[in-house]
């Protein structure tokens, strides 16, 4: 079953542009990656989800409903990390976890300090006095505190340190392993390479591609180096290859096709080093935004 | 829905009891000093007769009988009306753009609930507020009566319904302030807005007077619920049906552009 199916979905804030015709569907139990620069769409697209705002034309659909007629009994199984946190600035940390369990028709109360205990979270202090990074954690503790079916995350990971950053995927993970379906909007790669299934990009409101991960990095462009001698860099201009360089004797470009094809021109010259790699995110993702 | 009606009745506690003790303070110190007027009643008449006519409808006093205590009480209330308009218009103007402007409201709207029950929550919440500030103002109307009459005597039915106008004259203020707040893009600040509509209905009512031709002036709560008009006839004037249509118009088309309304986003 499709948890998330997204159909045509446009925003325009007056003439300016949120998304454009955004369609593709998130599947149950995956960690779906949703990445674009600033500006791309991105919490355009989730606060779609949210009924936050209402699309100007399209649908999107959560759980098979649509997001604006069941937008309150759907946010019982929704949990929502913005990316920018803001509260209640003069409660306490426990007030404001209680007051957002209260929302669920589920009792909240032994998750709430289990995640507050996992992300070190003073449930003392006032929400004035928390640093960007702890105001993080309470989004965090009170986005999942409801175990949600479906969790969104609009670049989660800003403002924490990197231990937790490293806590905070291993719980993802495990709420992803539990059962929940996760969508994770980020413009940081890295982290997108590390935690999801598929990913969707999307570039000034439009998703440009949509792939499984693996097959984004494996299956197409392989970046290969090479230093030798009597090496002529204008026979590699073959078919597949792009972004060729050479320096001294060594030459270097992305290749997709067959590495056959390749592996014999690289033979021709007498090789001193050779490095074939797949291309990291960063540079598929250049890629697409040159 | 309870519990968005005790975060927002939370929210707005301090304020309440702020404007509540501050008005209870102006009636005491205003109703203090009413023997001072009373027995002196000839000479404050003469000497008011040497201001400027604009000068006293600006402050209500063109037609006041400050030989009774209930026609002093009148004027007085016009000051507290100004302070109960603030109030309850700070009340309708933040109702739901303090949250936008703190960016609360992501996080609130991200819950399961309906914008019709959050809107109905804040409401309730606002209301009880005013509720209390009200009940603060009719038991210190009554008890500075009951010391500082000097003696005299007052129709006790006349002060009733003075003190009726005070729920929906606030009434008023606070859903037109909502309106007003969903109609702009946003409200930066409360303040300004409150005041803006406390003051520009407030002179609205006054500039007919003073220039002596009636117009706009039937448009201002202040004139429908004239402090010395309720005394003096025991009764409302019938522009406050005016009022009355306000506040369902209002009602009404709030929740109709909250149902509607792009949350603006925090970046």
């Amino acid at each position: 079953m499709s948890i998330i199916e997204v159909n045509h979905l446009t925003k325009y804030y007056g003439k300016s542009r949120g998304i454009g015709d955004v369609s593709f569907n998130v599947e149950e139990g995956e960690i779906f990656g949703f990445i674009g620069p600033n500006g791309a769409g991105k919490s355009t697209t989730i606060r779609l989800f949210l009924s936050l705002i209402y699309p100007t034309k399209g649908e999107a659909k959560i759980f098979g409903k649509d997001c604006v007629k069941f937008g309150p009994e759907l946010r019982q199984e929704i949990g929502y990390l913005p990316s920018e946190v803001f509260y209640y600035e003069g409660m306490k940390v426990l007030d404001l976890l209680k007051y957002s369990a209260s929302f669920y028709k589920k009792d909240c109360t032994k998750r709430l300090h289990e995640l507050s205990d996992l992300m070190e979270l003073d449930l003392k202090r006032r929400i004035s006095d928390l640093s960007y990074g702890n105001k993080k954690k309470v989004g965090i503790v009170q986005g999942l505190l409801h175990q949600p079916k479906l969790i969104v995350l609009d670049e989660p990971t800003a403002g924490l340190d990197p231990l937790m950053q490293h806590k905070f995927f291993n719980l993802i993970r495990e709420e992803n392993k539990r059962g929940a379906t996760v969508f994770f909007s980020s413009h940081i790669l890295g982290e997108v390479q590390r935690l999801c299934n598929r990913v969707a990009i999307i570039k000034e409101g439009s998703v440009i591609d949509l792939q499984d991960i693996k097959t984004l990095q494996k299956d197409n462009y392989k970046k290969i180096r090479v230093t030798a001698t009597g090496l002529d860099e204008k026979s590699f201009q073959v078919d597949g290859v792009t972004a060729l360089q050479k320096s001294n004797s060594t030459v270097s470009f992305f290749y997709k096709g067959d590495i056959n094809v390749i592996a014999k021109l690289i033979s021709s010259g007498k090789i001193s080093d050779l490095t074939v790699e797949d291309l990291t995110l960063e540079e598929i993702f250049m890629h697409y935004y040159e | 829905m309870m519990n968005i009606y005790k975060h927002e009745f939370k929210a707005i506690l301090r304020t309440v009891l702020i404007w509540s003790a501050s008005i209870a303070a102006l009636l005491f110190v205003f109703m203090s000093i009413s023997s001072t007027f009373s027995k002196n009643a000839v000479v404050v008449s003469d000497m008011l007769s040497n201001f400027p006519k604009q000068l006293l409808i600006a402050f209500g006093m063109n037609q006041m009988d400050f030989g009774s205590v209930l026609g002093y009480f009148g004027l007085m209330f016009l000051f507290c009306q100004i302070c109960l308009a603030i109030q309850a218009a700070n009340y309708g103007f933040g109702l739901v753009s303090i949250e936008e402007n703190e960016f609360t409201a992501d996080f609130l709207l991200a819950k399961p609930v309906g914008r019709g029950r959050i809107m109905t929550s804040k409401l309730l919440a606002a209301l009880t507020g005013l509720t209390i500030t009200n009940l603060v103002v009719w038991i210190c109307s009554f008890v500075t009566l009951a010391v500082f009459n000097s003696g005299a005597t007052y129709e006790t039915k006349r002060l009733v319904i003075l003190l009726l106008s005070i729920l929906p004259f606030q009434l008023v203020f606070l859903t037109v302030g909502i309106l007003i707040s969903l109609l702009v893009k946003r409200v930066r600040n409360v303040t300004p807005f409150s005041m803006g509509l406390v003051f520009g209905l407030y002179i609205l009512n006054i500039f007919g007077d003073m220039i002596g031709k009636k117009s706009l002036e039937v448009l201002s709560p202040f004139r429908h619920f004239n402090p010395n008009y309720i005394i003096q006839n025991a009764a409302y004037d019938p522009l406050a049906w005016i009022s009355v249509a306000a506040i369902v118009i209002s009602v009404a088309g709030s929740y109709f552009l909250y149902n509607r309304r792009n949350i603006p986003s925090a970046v």
